[in-house]
């Protein structure tokens, strides 16, 4: 045997060596679902909670074969990059990434794995996504961004003679900036203006809060992390300088808002779940559209209410999914 | 774990090499505790992101960022030596004041690179992989820095920043100009962190602003972690240690993201981390200890 034959065997073993690889994995994969958030916090949790619940719901269970891991970053890019390499290696069939930080890691680690994204408020800014139609790559996802008029109208509902929203939010948090830059155009067509407020840390929550005493007639936040942590430092200047709270997630409620008509997290990641579902069945993430949250839910706080100096008027009452009294 | 994982490990780990030698720079060649870095790194990577995703050339766009690093370490130099700001101090104000400069560089807090040219994909040949030819770039450029560096160090100018971090008060009477050493040793270190930045935001898809946060720790545990591995007063062997820290602490952050298999959780990463960093520092340690025992035991 000369030299050449041993070189073209030793290649075409490895060749069949190969396909062996290639083919492999297919063959003895189980259904398998990688899920990373960049932080871990209640709505971020209870969008994990409602992915695995979605796919219970379609028949994917632990009890089943499904194979579901989860990692965070606890806040850190660097460790969010490595999950979503350490996640491309696993090869699982479909990855979720919770959160814009952990979903941009994510996508741009892989091109060929489907990944759905969850808790983003802007994924085509984010560049997830070219559009929220179909995408015809391997992503897709679920928004959690708010119909911004829907919460005007609430706060004119909650503040019939308001002219000046304040807002209280974080300036190096995407969503929170999305949703400031898109208020600050929309608020005007509704005779009214925006006065904002930045706390960087969430100890500078209640400083922002006092700055905008005398200046607003209501105060509006979003689901930012910094306001939604520190809320009754917000809930403290509210009472005592009489300016009602509305905010955007409905626990916020509980702790003091007057009212919210809240994305319900929960709710959101059984939507995520049922788009993985689809996807394990066959459906190719490419031919899905991007979605938003489907549910709203309105919480109204009257005892928050006569603190803060408003009286909620009876149909807003009615309307709410809950009342704390 | 996955080939992908490892290659993963040795990327990151290689990106934030370029930290770990600019810390080596200001803590231990310029004594200098400089925390700079938390926000250099993240405005490397707001810089560079920024420029790219206008349109400039990326490698045009990463040496910018550099040089804005540069700047902004200058500036903590310049706090320290001519407003007399003690030099942590100066540091943590420059940190805090990065933090805003980079929102106002960026207009936003996230700057996705995800479908813009990038250094690496220009450098991108058809027939390999992309998650092997980044590292593989990653070892080269690196490389490439460590010699620079050794050779800079060794340099008149370079043994002159080396005087005024080891002894300033002999280094002065030698005629150094101490202030102006401090300047460019820190415009060095926060050059290479800002690279470091705009490396990482363009193999991760984009700069965001929370990027920097814990960069400085990740640093120092890298070039401690590097001198116990390697311990020498040998500049060449320092710049080496460094970088092997770095990579090494990637690696422990890869095996703790996998230790799924013994019951811990996604939670438990950073504990993990920890207590492996903690083992690698203890080993010496422990050698010494064993060695004694052995010759009590001979003798």
């Amino acid at each position: 045997m000369n030299l050449v034959k041993v070189v073209l065997q030793g290649r075409s073993m490895l060749a069949v060596l190969g396909a062996a690889a290639v083919l492999l994995p297919v063959a003895v994969s189980a259904q398998s679902v990688a899920v990373t958030s960049f932080v871990e916090h209640p709505a971020l949790d209870a969008i994990r909670d409602g992915v695995k619940e979605g796919l219970a719901k379609a028949g994917f269970t632990d009890a089943k074969g499904l194979k579901w891991q989860f990692q965070t970053a606890q806040g850190n890019s660097a460790i969010a990059a490595q999950i979503a390499r350490k996640f491309v290696g696993d090869k699982p069939d479909v990855i979720v990434a919770i959160s814009t930080p952990s979903a941009q890691a994510v996508v741009a680690a892989t091109k060929s794995i489907p990944v759905v994204y969850a808790a983003v408020t802007d994924p085509v800014e984010a560049q997830l996504v070219p559009s929220m139609a179909p995408s015809g790559t391997n992503v897709t996802g679920v928004s959690d961004e708010l119909a911004l008029d829907k919460q005007i109208e609430l706060i004119r509902k909650v503040v019939p003679e308001a002219k000046r929203v304040g807002m209280v939010y974080n300036p190096g948090e995407a969503n929170s900036v999305v949703v400031v830059k898109r208020m600050r155009e929309l608020l005007p067509k509704y005779g009214m203006s925006l006065v904002e407020a930045s706390a960087p840390r969430s100890v500078d929550v209640g400083a922002a809060a006092r700055s905008l005493i005398g200046k607003v007639d209501v105060i509006y936040t979003s689901t930012d992390n910094n306001v939604v942590s520190a809320y009754e430092a917000l809930v403290k200047v509210g009472n005592d300088a009489d300016i009602p709270l509305v905010a955007s997630d409905t626990a916020s409620v509980l702790r003091g808002a007057v009212a919210a008509l809240g994305v319900d997290y929960h709710g959101l990641g059984l939507q995520a779940g049922a788009m993985v579902a689809r996807i394990l069945k066959g459906a190719r993430p490419g031919d899905m559209p991007s979605e938003t949250s489907s549910r709203l839910d309105l919480f109204v706080n009257q005892q928050a209410a006569s603190k803060q100096g408003v009286t909620l008027s009876p149909a807003l009452i009615k309307a709410a999914a809950k009342v704390v009294k | 774990m996955s080939l992908y994982t490892l290659w993963g490990a040795l990327e990151i780990g290689l990106i934030f090499a370029l930290v770990a030698l600019g810390v080596l720079i200001s803590f231990r060649i310029l004594r200098f505790p400089d925390l700079t870095v938390d926000g250099s790194f993240p405005l490397g990577g707001a810089v560079a992101a920024t420029l790219i995703s206008a349109g400039y050339d990326p490698f045009l766009s990463t040496v910018a960022a550099a040089a804005a690093g540069a700047l902004a370490g200058a500036i903590t130099g310049w706090l320290n030596v001519r407003l007399k700001i003690m030099d942590l101090l100066a540091s943590i104000l420059m940190m805090i004041a990065l933090y805003s400069i980079n929102l106002r560089i960026m207009g936003k807090p996230n700057v996705p690179l995800i479908s813009e040219p990038t250094v690496f994909s220009m450098l991108q040949p058809e027939a390999m992989a992309d998650y092997v030819v980044r590292p593989l770039l990653l070892v080269a450029l690196v490389v490439v820095v460590k010699f620079a560096l050794d050779w800079f160090f060794s340099t008149q100018f370079g043994l002159a920043i080396r005087a005024t971090g080891s002894n300033p008060r002999m280094a002065r009477a030698q005629g150094v100009a101490t202030g102006g050493m401090v300047l460019v040793g820190l415009a060095i270190a926060n050059a290479l962190c800002a690279f470091a930045g705009a490396l990482f935001a363009q193999s991760q898809g984009g700069a965001d602003i929370s990027m920097g946060i814990g960069t400085i720790v990740i640093g120092l545990a890298a070039v401690i972690v590097g001198e116990n591995i390697l311990p020498s007063r040998r500049l060449a062997v320092m710049t080496m240690a460094a970088i092997l820290g770095a990579v090494l602490y990637r690696f422990f952050v890869a095996l703790a993201l996998n230790a799924d298999f013994i019951g811990l959780k996604a939670q438990d990463l950073n504990l993990i981390t920890a207590v492996l960093v903690t083992v690698v520092l203890v080993i010496p340690l422990l050698k010494a200890r064993f060695k004694s025992r052995r010759r009590k035991e001979a003798a």
